[in-house]
This record gives structure tokens, sequence and C-alpha cells, in this order.
């Protein structure tokens, strides 16, 4: 034994008592290092933030600790004892439960039929009567409202993440792994949330908290780890931390990109309208009205924010605005014209790029490799190939320009592209769609998911192309992102536009009545 | 025998084949696994049946090597597709081609012979005595009650009403979400995968040891693809599987009585019958527009954890 390590089998005082000890944690995927020999301790009645940039390894450091991976070295404590932990059953067993960024629940079934899913607490013979009693008993004593008889596909990102909630804690779990949890809530969701984590911790047990907001880490993690390139680079108190030295250990030595203001200049021909919509209706398949009488005007030179609560008609927006759906009532105009490019792919040739909310579905083939998906939008013109005919190897020095330019830590364009952590998933469509944007970019919720690096050079580049007469849509629900990059902001509630404010009339508090769907008490121009 | 009865009877008889037949691609198809092979477990199961028979002259004997035979085959596909998680498509076909051959080949002595030992009837006491009905659906074999009643309503309560029915279910859903709160996912796919294969080669004993009754090569005539079809028109769902089985039965036993009675239709187009209506019958759902299909989202998915 080398001077300074410790004995395996006696345990020092405090790492004794520990409710995790995670050691000397590695593994691979394709050869890339994932997590290189991680330290992570984590005490019972703490809430433990784990923090890092994309692709930092934390997913994998969880999924490491809760037997959906198994580490290449490295060993495993819990509460003092040495497992190894071969499997979810046995995470499940030892008292750990993980809520994953993409939740595990089967769409198909109901709420309560999810909760009781492979739990051997199930009684042998199901009947919906005693499933949804036991599912609301369960409900009354965690404090997390559910329906029991709705089914899964049917709830919003939040009763969803509740339930997988509910879940592990019905198995008896006393230390809740958090995979990102607040990237998809609302304000009032988060709220609920968090009051959740302070009733779980209260009860001795314990919380570890991925996540990239540095704000919502102050305000309820107790302790944190800082994770960078696959190691564990700092651990510690939150108290005395401040979003700045946070950010600064995310990052490391690298200079850390300057918040990007709004560029407050007025662009040449910034007057000009290229896309608007005028009495824009669209309804689902059951004929409920997602957006109803939308009129927009899209300028160039122009960050034009919609904020809003998710689902109040974002989606339908971005694809009214984008070709992917026409609207069954009123008129999508370009250039004033409403007779001209129909369907996507005219609209992506016209200049219109799309980074849509849910980018695993909708903007990439996660199957294809990587260096595919990063030419989806050019595989037709003459950088990848003549007439009928593909290039392979002007195909893939145009793929390794997209992926080089948008950062992906993955330098491999043969890898499928799920294998991308959802950062990466991200900046690869962000970069895809602004090459394309002539003239005009839509961007819902561009920034979810992606750690302050990423967030700064997302912003840098949705400035430069509306410094270069790009009109840009950007669709979010952070109210400070929007106040700080947008020109205007128009509020979305009920399909409806709630109020379109300058940026400098608009404050969190105009918004905010907006998005709940009461008048300003002045008018509005 | 009147007319209605016998055509009922009828009925009854040739729609078993595919309700068992299709019952057992239920099982597989409900935890995610497409097996393709019904058509050659079909052959094998029939012509083992008709080989165990001819020494034993057991029905019973007949069966049990049918359902053996299928599990060791289904459990070689299971292995291929479940742990070497190889092609499901690919695999199916292999089975029902090298099934059929295999079957045609070691079933050369006894092809074309009546089989030794067929199902006797077993006909319900007093419920047999009813006019018309009680010929037609209570003087039937073992294999029928089974295919039509037994099968179904213990299917339909495991999947429906049990916590391990449940669980089988999800897995052909979403195996990620199975493997997060602990369920073993592979074995159960496995176990349920043989468990069909061997039910769909009891189908085939039942085709050469109570329908036909004898093994000849192509006996199984597409029974198995229809039962696949059958699967999906049904829904996934056993009662529905082993009502369109009955329909099938009732075409092909029309096709018999308009022969037998000599309607002036072609026998080639009766023939076809059964097939086009199973084109008809897929097609359906989808032009009415409603009633889409729900298969098990991920039917014909192969499992990684280990992979992100």
């Amino acid at each position: 034994m080398q001077p300074g390590e410790l004995p395996r089998t006696v345990l020092p005082e405090a790492a004794r008592t520990a409710f995790v000890r995670m050691r000397g944690i590695t593994k691979s995927f394709y050869g890339a290092r994932a997590n290189d020999g991680v330290d992570f301790t984590l005490q019972g009645g703490e809430i433990h933030a784990l923090l890092g940039e994309n692709g930092a390894g934390k997913s994998t450091l969880m999924n490491v600790l809760t037997g959906l991976y198994q580490p290449d070295s490295g060993e495993i404590a819990i509460e003092g004892h040495v497992r190894r932990i071969a499997s979810p059953a046995d995470a499940i067993e030892a008292g750990i439960g993980m809520v994953h960024q993409h939740f595990k629940l089967v769409p198909a079934f109901t709420v309560a039929e999810n909760i009781h899913l492979g739990w051997n607490e199930t009684p042998f013979r199901l009947d919906p009567a005693s499933l949804a009693a036991r599912t609301q008993a369960l409900s009354d004593r965690f404090g997390l409202a559910v329906s029991p008889g709705a089914r899964v596909a049917d709830l919003s990102a939040g009763e969803q993440q509740r339930v997988e909630i509910l879940r592990v804690l019905a198995r008896g779990t006393r230390i809740l792994v958090l995979d990102e949890p607040t990237a998809v809530l609302t304000p009032a969701e988060v709220r609920a949330l968090f009051a959740a984590l302070r009733a779980f911790r209260a009860d001795g047990n314990a919380v570890i908290l991925i996540s990239h907001k540095l704000g919502e880490v102050l305000e309820i993690a107790d302790a944190l780890t800082v994770m960078r390139a696959g190691r564990s680079v700092a651990t510690g108190s939150t108290a005395g931390a401040s979003r700045s030295s946070l950010a600064r250990l995310i990052i490391g030595d690298t200079a850390i990109p300057a918040t990007v203001a709004r560029n407050e200049t007025d662009v040449p021909g910034a007057q000009a309208v290229p896309l608007a919509l005028r009495g824009v209706s669209v309804r689902d398949h059951r004929g409920i009205a997602l957006l109803d009488g939308v009129d927009l005007d899209v300028r160039a030179g122009e960050i034009l924010g919609i904020a809003g609560v998710a689902g109040n008609g974002q989606r339908a927006l971005s694809e009214v605005l984008t070709g992917c759906v026409r609207p069954d009532a009123g008129d999508v105009l370009l250039d004033g014209d409403a007779s001209g490019p129909r369907g996507a792919r005219e609209f992506a040739d016209w200049g219109v790029g799309h980074i849509p909310e849910d980018r695993l579905r909708t903007a990439l083939a996660a199957d294809l490799p990587l260096g595919e998906n990063a030419v989806l939008r050019d595989y037709r013109g003459d950088a990848a190939g003549s007439g009928p005919f593909l290039f392979p190897r002007r195909l893939a020095r145009l793929a390794r320009r997209i992926i080089d330019d948008a950062a992906v830590n993955l330098r491999d364009s043969r890898i499928p592209a799920r294998n991308l952590s959802g950062g990466n998933q991200q900046r690869l469509v962000a970069e895809r769609e602004r090459r394309i944007a002539s003239r005009v970019l839509v961007a819902a919720y561009p920034t979810r998911g992606l750690d302050v690096g990423a967030v700064a050079a997302l912003h840098a580049g949705m400035q430069a192309l509306r410094a270069s007469g790009v009109g840009v849509v950007l669709i979010s629900e952070e109210i400070e992102e929007l106040l700080a990059q947008a020109d205007r902001i128009a509020v979305l509630f009920a399909g409806r536009i709630a109020g379109i404010l300058p940026v400098a009339q608009a404050d969190a508090e105009r918004l905010g009545l907006l998005m709940s769907g009461q008048v300003l008490p002045e008018p509005v121009s | 025998m009147s007319v209605v009865s016998g055509l009922l009877s009828n009925a009854l008889v040739s729609g078993a084949v595919l309700a068992l037949a299709g019952l057992g691609e239920l099982l597989a198809e409900r935890v995610g696994v497409l097996n393709l092979g019904v058509e050659g477990l079909m052959a094998l199961g029939a012509m083992s049946a008709v080989a165990a028979v001819s020494g034993t002259h057991d029905p019973a004997v007949g069966v049990l090597a049918a359902l053996a035979t299928g599990a060791a085959a289904g459990s070689l596909f299971a292995f291929a597709t479940v742990v070497a998680r190889a092609s499901q498509v690919l695999c199916g076909m292999a089975l029902t081609m090298g099934g059929m051959g295999l079957a045609a080949t070691l079933g050369r002595p006894f092809a074309g012979q009546p089989s030794a030992a067929t199902f006797p009837v077993l006909p319900i006491p007093l419920l047999d005595r009813l006019p018309v009905l009680g010929d037609a659906l209570f003087r039937q074999s073992l294999p029928v009650y089974v295919a039509f009643l037994i099968l179904p309503l213990f299917l339909h309560w495991l999947l429906f009403r049990t916590r391990h029915g449940l669980a089988l279910r999800a897995i052909g859903e979403n195996p990620a979400a199975c493997d997060a709160v602990g369920m073993k996912v592979l074995p159960l796919r496995f176990a349920y995968v043989v468990l069909g294969a061997a039910i769909s080669a009891g189908a085939g004993a039942y085709l050469t040891l109570g329908f036909v009754p004898s093994w000849s090569d192509g006996v199984t005539a597409g029974r198995g693809w229809i039962a696949v079809a059958l699967v999906i028109f049904a829904g996934y769902r056993p009662w529905r599987i082993v009502a369109g089985a009955l329909l099938f039965g009732f075409v092909g036993a029309l096709g018999y009585l308009a022969q037998a009675r000599d309607w002036g239709i072609p026998s080639a187009f009766l023939g076809m019958l059964p097939y086009l209506v199973t084109l008809l019958f897929m097609m359906l759902p989808a032009l009415t527009g409603r009633g889409r299909v729900a298969a098990p989202a991920a039917l014909g998915v192969a499992y990684y954890r280990d992979q992100r």
C-alpha cells in the first residue's frame, strides 16, 4: 500500500457514514473516457449538486451508480459497505432511485400501471380500481399530485416527472438521483419540485441533482461536486459559492466567455419583414386550436423573443414559421407574399433555419452517423455531390467542417447521433441550422440542456445573425434570457399573442402578467 | 348434421389451427419480438406429432412431441434474436424456411399416410344435445376447446389481470423503462418467445392429428403467415385473435361447402378466399381511418442496456 492511500476495507469515520462513496470510477465508450477515475461522496441529509459541462461525464457517473452501466474499474460503497451494483435491481435494493433526463415511463400505460411496474409490492392480481387507490394513497403520502387513471402519453413533462419521482420514492428510495429535472418544468412546477425535495431531505434522505442552472443549484443544494472532462475537479459546500465562481470551476482555466449582451445598434434594412403571420390558426387532430388568429412580424435584423409557459402554442408556432405545418386559417407571408415557398424544404431553401424543441426526435435521425446528420440540410447541394450522385469524400469533408464548427465533443463522424450527450446534440443542430438561416432562424428553447459556455456561444451566434440582417425568433421560457437577448418580446398565451413589448418596456413583472393570461394595466403599443 | 351445423363445426376445426398459432405468436409479440417463423414452427410441430403417434398411437404424445420441438426451435430463435440481437425479420424467415425444409425431409416416411392416431371427440354433457349448436360447438376434440376457450381465457387473464402480465406488456412497450425499475428484460423475453413458439408448433400438431389429419409436405399452406396477420389485425388481444380465427375458419369452410355443393365458383378462387380475406382485413383499419392498431412500441427492436 502506498503512503496516503486508504486501505479498502477499513474506511475512515467520515466515509463510513457517507451514504455513497464512489472511488476511481472509470468508464469508456468507443475508446473515449466518459469517466476517468472519478471520486464522489454523498452524505445523508444533503442535496448534492453535480455540475459540469455537456459531456463532462455526469450522467455516465450516475448511470454507473444506478447499475445501468458497469464501470471498467472503481468501486462503490453504500453506507460504508462496498457493493457491486450489477443491475438497476441491485441499485433499487440499495435504496438508490434515479429520475432520468429522458423519462423511463411506458407512454401507453396509465399512471397507476407505471407506478406499479416491476414492483414486488404490486398485488399479483391486477385490478384497475385497487391500483388507482394504491397510487392515490402514495400520491397523498409523498405530496406529489398525480391522476392515477390518466395515460402517461397525455401528460405534460412536469406531470410525467412527478410520476417518475413517485415511482422511485414508493420503492423506499433513500438516495434520489435527478438528471436535469428542471429543464422541462415551468417555474411553478420547479417550486413544487423543490418543496418536495426539501421535505425528502428533512427525513434524512439524500438527493443528487444534476443541473446546469447555477441559480437553482445555489438555491437548493447543500454541497456540490464539479466534473470536467470525465474527472471530478472540485467538491465542497455551496456556502460562499457564487454563480461566477461556479462557472469558473465548470469551464476551467480557459477564458470564460463574456455574457453576450444585446447589440443595441440598428441593422441596415431592419424595416424589412421577411416572415409574417396574418390571422394564423392551427388546430390539432381533435380540432382543438393550438394557435388562434396569430399576427406576428419577424423583422430583419432583430431578435424576436417568444415568451410564455410551455404548451401555449410554441410548438405549433415554430412549425408554422418554418413551413412544417400549414395553417388551417390565415396566411404565412414570405417577403409579404403568401404564394411563395410551401413546405419545410422550400422554406429551408428560401433561408429559414429551424432548431426544434425535441432535437432527438425531430431534428436528428438518431441512428444515423453524426456526419450524415450534420449534412441533412446540404446533401442535395453541390457541396455534397452532383445530380443524383453523392460524393462520399465531399460529404465527409463538409460534415467534418460542420462538426468542427459545432464544437461537438465526439470527433468520430461515424458514431450514431444518439450517442452524443444531449447538449452536444443541441450544438450540432444549432450549427447546422445557423448555416442555412440566411433570412430567418426559428429557435425553440435552443439553450435547453446547454452548459454556460455553450449558452454564451449560442447567444453570440444569434447576435451575429442579427447583425447580418437575419430575423431571429427565440422561443424561451426563461425571461432573463429573453430580456438579455431580444429586441421585442411577444407573449404567447393559450394560442394567442397576449402582447408584444419592445424590450425597453418589458420587465419580468409585466411579462409574468401576460404569461398568466392577464391584461396589462396600461395600453401597450 | 344440418348444413349450418356442419359449416360451423368445420369453421371451428380449421379456425382452431389459426387460433392456436396466433395465440403463440401473440406471446412473442407482446414481449416485443416479431417471430415470422410461425409457418416453419407449425410445419415442425405437424411433422413431429405425426412421427410421434406413428409409434405410440397416442395423440397426447404427439402434442408433447410438437410442443418440445417448437420449444427447441424457439430457443434457437430466441437465442439469435434476444441474446445475440440478430435481425428478428431475417431470423424469422430463416426459421420458416429451415423449419419447412427440415419437416419435409424428416417427414418423408409418413408423407401422404393417414395419421396413426387422431384426437377423440369430447362431447360436453347436456350442452351437446342443443339443437344445431350442440353438434357444432360441443362435440369437438379437446384442442378446439383449448383454442377457443381455455387458452384465450387464460392469456387474457394473465396479460391484463396480473402483475406478471403488466410486466410482459411493458417489456414490449419500453424495455429501457422496465430495466430501470429492475425487471429482467432479456430472460422474460427469452422465456415467452420459447413458450409462444411451442404453442405455435402445437397448432401444427392439431393440423395433422385433428384437422387434416395426415402429414404431407406443404400441409401448413401459409396458415402460419395468416396467423401473423391475424395477431396484427386483432390488435394484439387474445379474444379478438380467436374471433378472427373463427372468421377465417368460416371463410375456409364456406369454400369447401361451395365445392361440395357445386355452386359454380371455380375451386381455385374458393381456395384463395382465406388469403384474399386476409388482405382485405389488413387494409380495413387503415382505410376506415379509425382503430389504428397500436402495436407494442418496442416490437422488433433489440434491447441494449450498456449503450448510449
